[in-house]
C-alpha cells in the first residue's frame, strides 16, 4: 500500500465525516436520513445540558463542604481519600450499574455523572483553602475580619486556581462519560459513536470529532474564566514563578 | 486477543439451583463462583493495557521534562500541548484513531498513553523544580557534572513527585480501560459490552469490582515503591 494512497483515504474520511456534520445523509444501513445539523445540534443540547446540570450539582455539594474543610482544617484525609477513591471508579462500569441497579433517564445519568463530578472538586477546593498561608489568615484576623470574611475575601481568591483546576477536571470528565450516555438511554453526541449500525463510519468519525471539540471548548472557557476569577496579583506572582 | 465471549444457555444458570440468576438479582455468589475463569483473560488484558499505556507515557513524559528542564521556555507549549490530548475523551480518541491506526490494542494504547501524558509531565516538571537550590548548590560544590547533578539529586529528590504522578495516572488509566472495548482492546469492558450486557447485574458487579481491585492493587504497589525509593518524605497525590 503506498503511502499517498492511505493519505488520501484519511482525508476522505475526515471529509465524510465534516459532510455528516453539515448536511443530512442517507443511511446505509437504517434507511431514512441521518447526521446533518438538526440532528448534530439537538444530540449537542442533550450532551451540554445533561452535562451543565451534573457539573452544577457537583459544585452545589463539593464546593462549599471543601471550603469548609479546608477552612476548618477538619478531614484531610477524608478529603484526600474521596479525591483518590474517586479516580478509580471506571465510567463505563458506573453507566452499566446505573442501568443494571437504578434504571435509565436524564435524572439518573446526571445524578451518576455528578457523582463522577464531585471528588476532584471537592479535593481541590479543600487543598486550595487548606493550604493558604496561616500567616495570611492571622493577618486578615488582625485587621477586624471575621471568619466569613477571611474565607470570602482572602481564602477563596488565593485558593482559585487550585479550585478551578479541580473544577476543569470535574468538567471533563462529566463530557467525556456523557458521551456513553447513550447506553442508558440518553441522546448525546455519543450516540453517533456508540450506534454505529445506524449512524455509520462518517458518523462515528463526527461524532468524535464533535465530542472532542466540545471538551476542549469547555475547557478553553473554563481557562478563561479562571484567568477571570484569579486575583490580579497572584497572576503575575504565578508568572513570574514561571519564567523564574 | 480473546474472541468476545459467546452466550450460550449455560450462561445464565449457575450450579447453585436457586433463582438468583433468573431474577437478576443484585450478585449472584454461585454464578461468580462458577464463571470467574471467563473474567481472568479479560482481566490479563487490561492489566497489560495499563502498563504499556502507563510505561508508554512515563517514557515520554520523562523525555520531554528532561528535555525541558534545562530550556524553561519549552514548559508552557509542551503543559498546553498535553494538557490538549488529556482533555480529549478517550472514547473519541479511539475513533479519532480509527481511519489511522484501525481496531485493536495500538489504537487503545495510543490514546491511554495520550491521556497520561498531562499528568505524568507536570508532576515530573514540578518534582524537578522543587529541589532545592542550595542543595543543588552543594551538588555542584562537590564536583558534580550537569549529568551527575540530574540523576544523583535531582531525580532522587524529586521522586516522591513523580511517584505521585504515576498513582494518579494508573489509577485513572485502570479506570478508562473499561472504554478500551470500544476501540477493540478487549479489557474488563469486554464483560459489560459484548460478554452479557450491562443489565445483568452479578456480571457489572463482577467487572466493576475487578476494575477496582486492580487500580487499588497498582496503587499499594506505587506506594510501597515510593517508600522504598524515598523513605526520607511522603507527599500525598494532589
Amino acid at each position: 500500500m503506498s503511502e499517498p494512497l492511505l493519505l488520501a483515504d484519511l482525508f476522505g474520511s475526515f471529509a465524510n465525516a465534516f459532510d455528516f456534520i453539515t448536511s443530512p445523509q442517507p443511511s446505509a444501513f437504517a434507511g431514512g436520513e441521518v447526521g446533518g445539523p438538526e440532528q448534530v445540534l439537538s444530540k449537542l443540547a442533550e450532551h451540554v445540558k445533561v452535562s451543565a446540570v451534573a457539573l452544577t450539582a457537583s459544585l452545589v455539594v463539593a464546593l462549599p463542604l471543601g471550603i469548609y474543610l479546608g477552612h476548618r482544617g477538619k478531614g484531610e484525609g477524608a478529603a484526600i481519600a474521596v479525591g483518590n477513591a474517586g479516580r478509580a471508579i471506571p465510567e463505563l462500569a458506573l453507566i452499566a450499574f446505573l442501568v443494571a441497579f437504578i434504571g435509565v433517564g436524564f435524572l439518573n445519568v446526571t445524578i451518576a455523572l455528578a457523582v463522577l463530578g464531585v471528588p476532584p472538586i471537592l479535593t481541590n477546593a479543600f487543598v486550595g483553602i487548606n493550604q493558604v498561608d496561616r500567616t495570611t489568615v492571622e493577618a486578615a484576623k488582625g485587621m477586624g475580619m471575621t471568619g466569613a470574611e477571611v474565607v470570602r475575601r482572602i481564602e477563596i481568591p488565593l485558593a482559585i486556581p487550585t479550585i478551578m483546576s479541580g473544577v476543569r477536571a470535574a468538567a471533563i470528565a462529566i463530557i467525556a462519560t456523557a458521551t456513553i450516555a447513550p447506553l442508558a438511554g440518553l441522546e448525546t453526541l455519543g450516540d453517533f459513536i456508540i450506534n454505529r449500525n445506524v449512524f455509520g463510519d462518517e458518523g462515528v468519525l463526527a461524532g468524535a470529532i464533535l465530542v472532542a471539540g466540545l471538551a476542549i471548548a469547555v475547557e478553553l472557557l473554563l481557562a478563561g474564566l479562571q484567568r477571570l476569577l484569579t486575583p490580579r496579583g497572584i497572576r503575575v506572582q504565578r508568572l513570574a514563578a514561571a519564567t523564574a | 486477543m480473546l474472541p468476545a465471549a459467546q452466550i450460550d444457555e449455560s450462561f445464565f444458570s449457575d450450579r447453585s439451583g436457586s433463582d438468583c440468576i433468573s431474577e437478576n438479582g443484585a450478585f449472584c455468589a454461585g454464578w461468580a463462583l462458577d464463571n470467574l475463569d471467563r473474567y481472568l483473560g479479560p482481566a490479563l488484558e487490561h492489566i497489560v493495557l495499563v502498563l504499556v499505556s502507563v510505561g508508554a507515557g512515563f517514557a515520554i513524559a520523562l523525555a520531554l521534562a528532561l528535555l525541558s528542564h534545562r530550556r524553561r521556555w519549552l514548559v508552557p507549549p509542551l503543559t498546553v500541548t498535553t494538557g490538549i490530548l488529556y482533555t480529549i475523551p478517550s472514547l473519541a480518541f479511539f475513533f479519532l484513531l480509527l481511519p489511522i491506526t484501525g481496531r485493536g490494542n495500538v489504537t487503545a494504547v495510543i490514546a491511554l498513553t495520550a491521556y497520561t501524558l498531562q499528568i505524568l509531565y507536570r508532576n515530573i516538571v514540578t518534582g524537578l523544580a522543587n529541589v532545592p537550590a542550595e542543595t543543588k548548590d552543594a551538588g555542584r560544590g562537590m564536583g558534580m557534572s550537569q549529568r551527575q547533578l540530574l540523576w544523583r539529586v535531582e531525580l532522587p529528590l524529586a521522586m516522591p513527585e513523580i511517584i505521585a504522578g504515576l498513582r494518579i495516572a494508573t489509577v485513572s488509566t485502570v479506570a478508562l480501560a473499561t472504554l478500551a472495548v470500544f476501540a477493540g482492546a478487549g479489557g474488563l469492558g469486554s464483560e459489560l459490552i459484548s460478554g452479557s450486557n450491562i443489565t445483568f447485574r452479578t456480571g457489572v458487579i463482577l467487572a466493576g469490582g475487578l476494575a477496582i481491585l486492580i487500580a487499588i492493587s497498582f496503587d499499594l504497589l506505587l506506594v510501597g515503591t515510593q517508600r522504598l525509593l524515598a523513605p526520607w518524605r511522603r507527599v500525598r497525590p494532589v
